[in-house]
């Protein structure tokens, strides 16, 4: 079954690795995968997304209502990505906003409150991640992309399973990461 | 044969080295750097790699290894192929023995880069042929037929992906090293009446180009990735409306075609033009939308074939404005198109009027980045004055925001030493700072400061020296004393090189020292003629510090918001009326501390 996932982010907060992990776990199931993502000057606390595609397709980038999945490190950036969600989507996204450069100058006003409120009204399937609460729980403040990845992965809009995840993060991490992460993977379907 | 995940840029190095490529050079640029940064992380030991100093020498390193017979690839962004046009130039004039392919990255947007140039357009101006895959597969494919091709025709050939080529990521099937192709260089042969160009010479040969580029259009018309995907379902008898297309917007249409479509020619070499395939495709259709990013060069072809074959077919696209004319194609722009020119129902776009305002984020100067204390500490001299602030190509530029805002011109890599000149020969009172980066000074700003010392210029070359190249990606470059193969070599030292062009005045500061740096800021820019600074701290993404994190004593602060107001560090954020440090973004250089007028900052690294 095919599937389109969007991961976006603000430059710097990890969205590669966890579409890294997606693909890696989807070629293990021997599926095609395609990925388009921001790279360069953008990536400078920027707006940055990675648009996959796994299953058959001929380009990598997702139109407007294709995506099956948006998971998303930043509530903005969530709205920012949502056009792109199909109408009976699912959105797994930190709540926890990062305020850009700009709006602490005074340029640019950013209230994430009614970024969420927006999404509770326009998101059918919506999973909202507590990330400064789960870091706490999980004594650890680098694995915010792997609550998020695993959250997505448990609600079975990602296409990959949770086993093959954890294997292809086996391959990618050294092995005393592995058990914090794992833990980070799991942490959502505890909650 | 196996699967790897891999990005286009990948896809190309390791199908470079499935070809057999034995030199390959380069200077970073994105969309381009990682192709070469692959072709040295997988050499399987016997392939010579180079960061050239710049483009133009990454050509003719190429060249000098294609006329001895070996296989040479070169990759640049589509601006560095302006730096490296005039060995260009000449190189298809005298042609190559082994195979040469320049991969020139075209960026589509732009995303990253100056100028939306469209390097087919080059091809055809050069006469070089060109080759424009459509997806990372096919790049890893076709950069190999590419090799093939520029050694049958011994012509250098164009390698022109866009961002999401080069980008993109797909699992694709490539071969193992077992399986890689061995090219054993007959080396330089002497024969001056090859290898020297003198006007007979090109007389003679550029009649032979012109009649063998005719020639190719016959053979590229039988190469089997320009094709034509017969139209399907509706569209399949009688339609008389077609599709052209090229590279990633190629795939966007597929992906929009669906079950669908009238028929499309896909072009994958735009020069030479593969006509027969063109007029075939043609006849009896009445009318034709090109969909292509850049210039519309599919376009003109088709209307130029129409002329030349006498054939009724309107042909639809920038030209008549039934496309956009510049900026990056995407699935929906590709799907709208079609559906007007096909005259089927638009889809309308939801109105979301309750959509609350995104947040705005330009992309900033990183937290603790070296370039911030050097902008604001000259922005501290030279407060009151005249000034002129030129900037270059690189992480520095992003100097033009605001609250720094010390970027008054940006043009071209190397151009702000040399465009400050200009500036202070119409205003003497202006005091010229000319902002460059380390690895942008060896590329191209070395001859503009021989320019000013030669020519008398009263400017301040301010060189932002960071030990690395930071925005592609952190490439070694002759100042670091390290190469990509991970050999270590006498670095170039940009001390020497400025004192040997003869400038007096060669001051290296620490920039994170404000109370040394400004003062000696203000002395420099009163002497007269050329004078350079040398603002000397390393890239904190690339060698993070161990300093410990800079934090705000609440009770001292007093909410001024100097700090935040002047700095524009993506570490300081306000935390209710006063000033706060997000820990997980400091490195502790201690700006801010330096900056707060009650000393309510401390425990940064640097002055401890």
């Amino acid at each position: 079954m095919s599937k389109n996932i969007i991961f976006c982010g603000v430059g710097g907060q990890g969205t590669v690795l966890a579409s890294k992990l997606t693909a890696a776990a989807a070629m293990k199931e021997n599926k095609h995968v395609m990925t388009a993502e921001t790279i360069g000057m953008a990536q400078r606390g920027g707006s940055v997304f990675s648009h996959m595609k796994i299953g058959e397709a001929a380009s990598p980038l997702i139109g407007e209502k294709e995506a099956d999945l948006i998971v998303s490190f930043e509530p903005g950036e969530t709205v920012r990505q949502l056009k792109f969600l199909k109408e009976d989507g699912t959105v797994v996204t930190s709540i926890r906003p990062v305020q850009p450069v700009s709006a602490m100058i005074g340029l640019a006003a950013y209230d994430s409150d009614a970024m969420i409120h927006y999404l509770k009204k326009h998101v059918k399937h919506l999973i909202l991640v507590d990330a400064d609460k789960a870091l706490k729980d999980l004594g650890n403040t680098k694995v915010m992309n792997m609550v998020l990845l695993g959250a997505a992965v448990s609600s079975g809009e990602a296409g990959v399973e949770l086993k093959d995840v954890e294997e292809a993060l086996h391959e990618r991490l050294p092995e005393p990461l592995w058990e914090v992460n794992e833990k980070a993977l799991q942490y959502m379907k505890s909650q | 044969m196996h699967t790897e995940f891999l990005m286009g840029n990948e896809a190309m190095a390791l199908g470079a080295l499935a070809a057999g490529v034995n030199v390959a050079a380069g200077y970073p640029g994105t969309p381009s750097t990682e192709i070469l940064e692959t072709i040295a992380k997988r050499n399987p030991g016997d392939v010579y790699v180079e960061w050239s100093v710049n483009e133009k020498s990454g050509m003719e390193v190429a060249a000098g290894a294609a006329i001895s017979g070996a296989r040479a690839l070169v990759t640049m962004k589509q601006v560095g192929l302006n730096v490296a046009s005039d060995p260009l130039m000449s190189l298809e004039y005298i042609g190559v023995k082994g195979g040469m392919v320049i991969v020139v990255a075209d960026d589509p947007g732009p995303i990253s880069s100056q100028t939306e140039q469209d390097t087919r357009t080059f091809g055809m101006f050069s006469k070089v042929p060109v080759f424009d895959p459509s997806s990372v597969q096919e790049a890893y494919e076709m950069i190999q037929e590419a090799f093939d091709f520029s050694e049958k025709y011994h012509t250098p050939v164009f390698f022109r992906p866009t961002t999401r080529v080069d980008h993109g990521y797909e699992s694709i099937e490539i071969k193992d090293p077992g399986e890689y192709r061995k090219i054993t260089p007959e080396g330089f042969v002497k024969d001056p009446s090859k290898w020297v160009i003198f006007p007979r010479l090109s007389v003679k040969n550029h009649a032979l180009i012109e009649k063998r580029n005719q020639e190719l259009t016959a053979v590229l018309s039988k190469y089997e990735r320009n094709l034509v995907v017969p139209a399907a379902g509706r569209y399949q008898d009688g339609c008389r409306m077609g599709i052209a297309t090229n590279g990633i917007s190629f795939s966007y249409v597929m992906d929009a075609a669906g079950e669908n479509h009238p028929a499309i020619f896909r072009v994958a070499t735009p020069f030479p033009f593969p006509e027969e395939k063109a007029v075939a495709f043609l006849k009896g259709l009445d009318e034709v939308l090109c969909i292509e990013e850049l210039d519309p060069v599919i376009e003109r072809a088709l209307i130029f074939l129409c002329g030349k074959y006498g054939l009724s077919v309107r042909i639809f696209g920038k030209m008549t404005g039934s496309v956009k004319t510049s900026g990056e194609n995407t699935v929906d722009s590709v799907k709208a198109d079609m559906a007007r020119f096909l005259g089927e129902p638009e889809k309308k776009e939801d109105a979301c009027e309750d959509m609350p305002a995104l947040p705005v984020r330009p992309p900033v100067l990183c937290a603790g980045c070296p370039h911030r204390a050097s902008f604001y500490a000259v922005k501290q001299a030279m407060k009151g004055k005249k000034t002129l602030f030129a900037g270059d190509i690189g992480c520095y530029t992003l100097g033009n925001a605001h609250p720094l805002d010390m970027t008054d011109t940006c043009l071209c890599m190397g151009a702000g030493i040399t465009m400050a000149q200009g500036v202070v020969h119409v205003e003497p009172d202006t005091k010229a700072f000319a902002f460059i980066g380390d690895s942008t000074f060896f590329a191209s700003g070395i001859t503009g400061t021989i320019n000013a010392f030669y020519n008398q210029a009263d400017i301040t070359v301010v060189i932002l020296d960071n030990s690395t190249t930071a925005m592609t990606g952190h490439q070694p470059h002759p100042g670091t004393g390290r190469t990509i193969m991970g050999d270590i070599v006498e670095a170039v030292s940009i001390e020497n090189v400025l004192r040997g062009i003869g400038l007096k005045t060669v001051v290296t500061l620490d920039p994170l020292d404000l109370d040394k740096a400004v003062p000696e800021i203000r002395q420099i820019a009163d002497e007269p003629g050329t004078k350079a600074i040398i603002f000397r701290s390393p890239c904190i993404v690339k060698y993070r510090p161990h300093s410990g994190k800079s934090h705000v004593d609440s009770d001292q602060c007093i909410g001024c918001r100097k700090c935040i107001n002047e700095l524009g560090c993506p570490a300081l954020v306000l935390d209710g009326k006063k000033a706060s440090i997000d820990a997980s973004q400091c490195t502790g250089c201690a700006l801010c501390e330096q900056v707060c007028p009650v000393g309510a900052i401390s425990g940064g690294g640097h002055n401890e």
